[in-house]
């Protein structure tokens, strides 16, 4: 039996707008098992980047639980939170968020920084690990504007890597991308699932996108409306590989 | 999170914006190096102030014969004779805050060269006199204190006497000249000096070893009155204090008698030195307090540009695991890496600008350590509290709202 990364109950978030009072969720329970490829799918005003904040712990619920890794995050103070982001999560935006003006290399050790365990050696040691590990390892020190879209979201990819955390979450990874790219940045995810083992809980409205993971969780209205297991998700390789070479032009 | 990390951190922001973090520094520098060059310029002019009014003497001081009751009767101090060798020898043996030391006595007396003749008078003294004074020879030597022992008749002349005795430019050095009929070989000339506070002509007057005058001319024991230089200004009291007791001792004055001589300072001149150094230096920490004031508001606007403009990158770091306190010590640590290097550049180049005023406008200028220290003490200090503000708006950003900022 896998371990229960991640574990959701009776989840609530209501928040004050004036006078009115809004619930983003009305009441969500699902676990994600370690090793799970998760799409959360829905369209917007569904909930779905109000549950993708507390999911990273940026936010907190207003009723109900959330369990990361074990860690009731409830109990944690703001600085017990980013602590906590810091170990356990890696974080893919769709704007890639990476500083400008600054390595591919430098851009990855970031979230090291902010482990003061971890000494300047095995800082760049790890950042170039996971360079490596999103096929970028000739990259180093370019700077993003000197990449393109997809080589941008795999520098991203890696530096939520580079702390080794238990879940990688991702917010429309691929929103900014063409869908060529789409499917490599999906194959690379698969690679990290079912190669390294990687939990990965994706955020994408776009179901082409959902049909490469193992599970599919349909928000509506704030409450769950779908979750469905993929028994055979479709390999992002095959079918980067079906697509006609000569796209390029 | 280690502060090497942090200086990191910090630095490696800075290093993304390389044009801003100068220009935000320019303002620091140029308040610095203002402050060190304008201390440097007031401190140099403070010193050739302090040169010239030393040159007046200001450490001189003046022993006189007082009036003392006699029966009843007040004397005089000018008549009164109490001043003599023995006091001389007392204060040479034991006074330790003195440097140097004459007697002096003046006669009266016409001089002549030829057809030519002059009313003047004739100061004797010993050697030590010129440096008290600070008088210095045009032309010619000194007499030295061989010419005290043997009574020479040897003189320095001053320029009024050279003009009326010499009025058709022949040099007088090597001249016999008579003074009260006897004859006088002058040896050097007196620097002119011009006229004292007191509208007295300075230079219309003869030097010559005391011992002559004493025994030649006014044939008396007598000094009219002494005097010495203090080792400098500062210790001037304690030389009085230590002249008054040598001399009462010397008088053998008990303890319930009157001083029977007056010791005499330069005060004055004292009090006008040490109040323009006063003024300098409040004049130059206000002209400092306010560069640097606007400096550091320069830094503060950067700062809150830089932490709107950063927005997005802010809640990346904090979605990444950066507390409040590492976003608040991040931008903090910037303001100050801003401030202290353009406090070492400002350093740097107000000493450049401070020789630069000497070389090419020969300007005196001093730079003096304590307003270098002070300037970097004050340009940290700037950077942390105009940084404050910013940087606590920036560790106080939601990671959700800052993350979505556009």
């Amino acid at each position: 039996m896998s371990k229960t990364i991640l574990e959701i109950r009776e989840l609530k978030r209501e928040f004050q707008m004036g006078s009115e009072i809004v619930r983003a969720l009305k009441g969500i329970s699902f676990t994600v098992q370690a090793g799970e490829f998760v799409t959360i799918m829905g369209s917007s005003g569904s909930g779905k980047t109000t549950l993708l904040n507390i999911l990273g712990c940026l936010d907190k619920p207003s009723i109900g639980d959330y369990l990361l890794d074990g860690v009731d995050i409830k109990k944690l103070s703001r600085d017990e939170l980013a602590q906590l982001r810091n170990h356990k999560i890696g974080f893919v935006f769709q704007a890639y968020n990476l500083l400008p003006r600054t390595s591919a290399l430098e851009n990855v050790e970031l979230p090291l920084l902010y482990n003061k365990d971890i000494s300047v050696s095995e800082r760049r040691e790890r950042a170039i690990h996971a360079l490596e590990a999103v096929k970028l390892a000739d990259r180093f020190d370019h700077t993003p504007s000197q990449l393109s879209g997809g080589q941008q979201q795999r520098v991203a990819i890696a530096r939520a890597l580079v702390n080794e955390p238990v879940m990688i979450l991702a917010d429309e990874a691929t929103g900014n991308l063409d869908s060529r790219t789409s499917y490599e940045i999906m194959s690379l995810m698969q690679d990290l699932n079912q190669q390294q083992g990687k939990t990965i809980v994706f955020v994408t409205h776009e179901p082409d996108i959902a049909s490469f993971s193992s599970r599919t969780i349909q928000l509506r209205d704030g409450k769950i409306q779908k979750d469905t297991q993929n028994k055979e998700p479709r390999s992002a390789k095959e079918v980067l590989a079906s697509l006609p070479v000569t796209e390029d032009y | 999170m280690n502060i090497l990390n942090l200086i990191r951190i910090a630095f490696k922001a800075l290093q993304r914006n390389k044009l801003r973090a100068f220009l935000t520094m320019l303002g620091i520098i140029i308040g610095v190096a203002a402050v060190i060059a304008m201390v440097a310029i007031g401190q140099g002019s403070k010193q050739s102030i302090h040169d010239q009014l030393s040159s007046m003497g200001s450490n001189m001081i003046t022993v006189l014969p007082s009036s003392n009751l006699t029966g009843g009767v007040r004397i005089a101090g000018s008549s009164f004779q109490t001043l003599t060798e023995k006091d001389i020898v007392a204060l040479k043996r034991e006074a330790q805050y003195i440097t140097e030391i004459s007697p002096s006595l003046t006669a009266k007396g016409q001089a002549i060269n030829g057809a030519l003749n002059w009313p003047t008078s004739m100061q004797g003294v010993s050697p030590d006199y010129l440096d008290i004074r600070m008088l210095t020879l045009k032309d010619g030597i000194a007499f030295t204190q061989q010419d005290v022992l043997t009574s020479a008749k040897v003189c320095l002349i001053g320029q009024t006497v050279i003009d009326n005795l010499f009025p058709n430019g022949e040099n007088p050095i090597g001249k016999v000249i008579r003074f009260n009929k006897i004859p006088f070989q002058v040896i050097g000339i007196l620097n002119p000096k011009g006229q004292n506070a007191f509208g007295q002509d300075q230079d219309d007057i003869l030097i010559a070893p005391y011992t002559t005058i004493q025994k030649r001319i006014l044939a008396t024991i007598y000094y009219q009155n002494i005097y010495a230089s203090a080792a400098s200004e500062a210790v001037t009291d304690a030389a009085t204090a230590e002249m008054t007791s040598i001399l009462r001792t010397s008088h053998r004055l008990r303890d319930n008698e009157d001083n029977d001589f007056t010791v005499r300072t330069q005060a004055e001149l004292i009090n006008t030195l040490s109040s323009t150094s006063g003024l300098l230096t409040v004049l130059l920490t206000v002209i400092a307090g306010i560069s640097l004031v606007i400096g550091g508001i320069g830094i503060m606007n950067i700062m809150y540009v830089s932490v709107t403009e950063r927005t997005r990158e802010i809640g990346l770091r904090m979605a990444i695991g950066a507390r409040g306190k590492d976003i608040m010590l991040q931008f903090l640590m910037e303001a100050i890496l801003i401030s202290i290097t353009g406090g070492i550049i400002g350093v740097i180049l107000g000493i450049v600008s401070s020789n630069v005023v000497t070389l090419t406008l020969s300007w005196p200028t001093i730079v003096s350590e304590s307003s270098v220290v002070l300037s970097f003490i004050v340009c940290a200090v700037t950077g942390i509290f105009f940084g404050y503000y910013p940087a606590q708006k920036a560790s106080r950003l939601d990671p959700i709202e800052a993350l979505r900022y556009e």
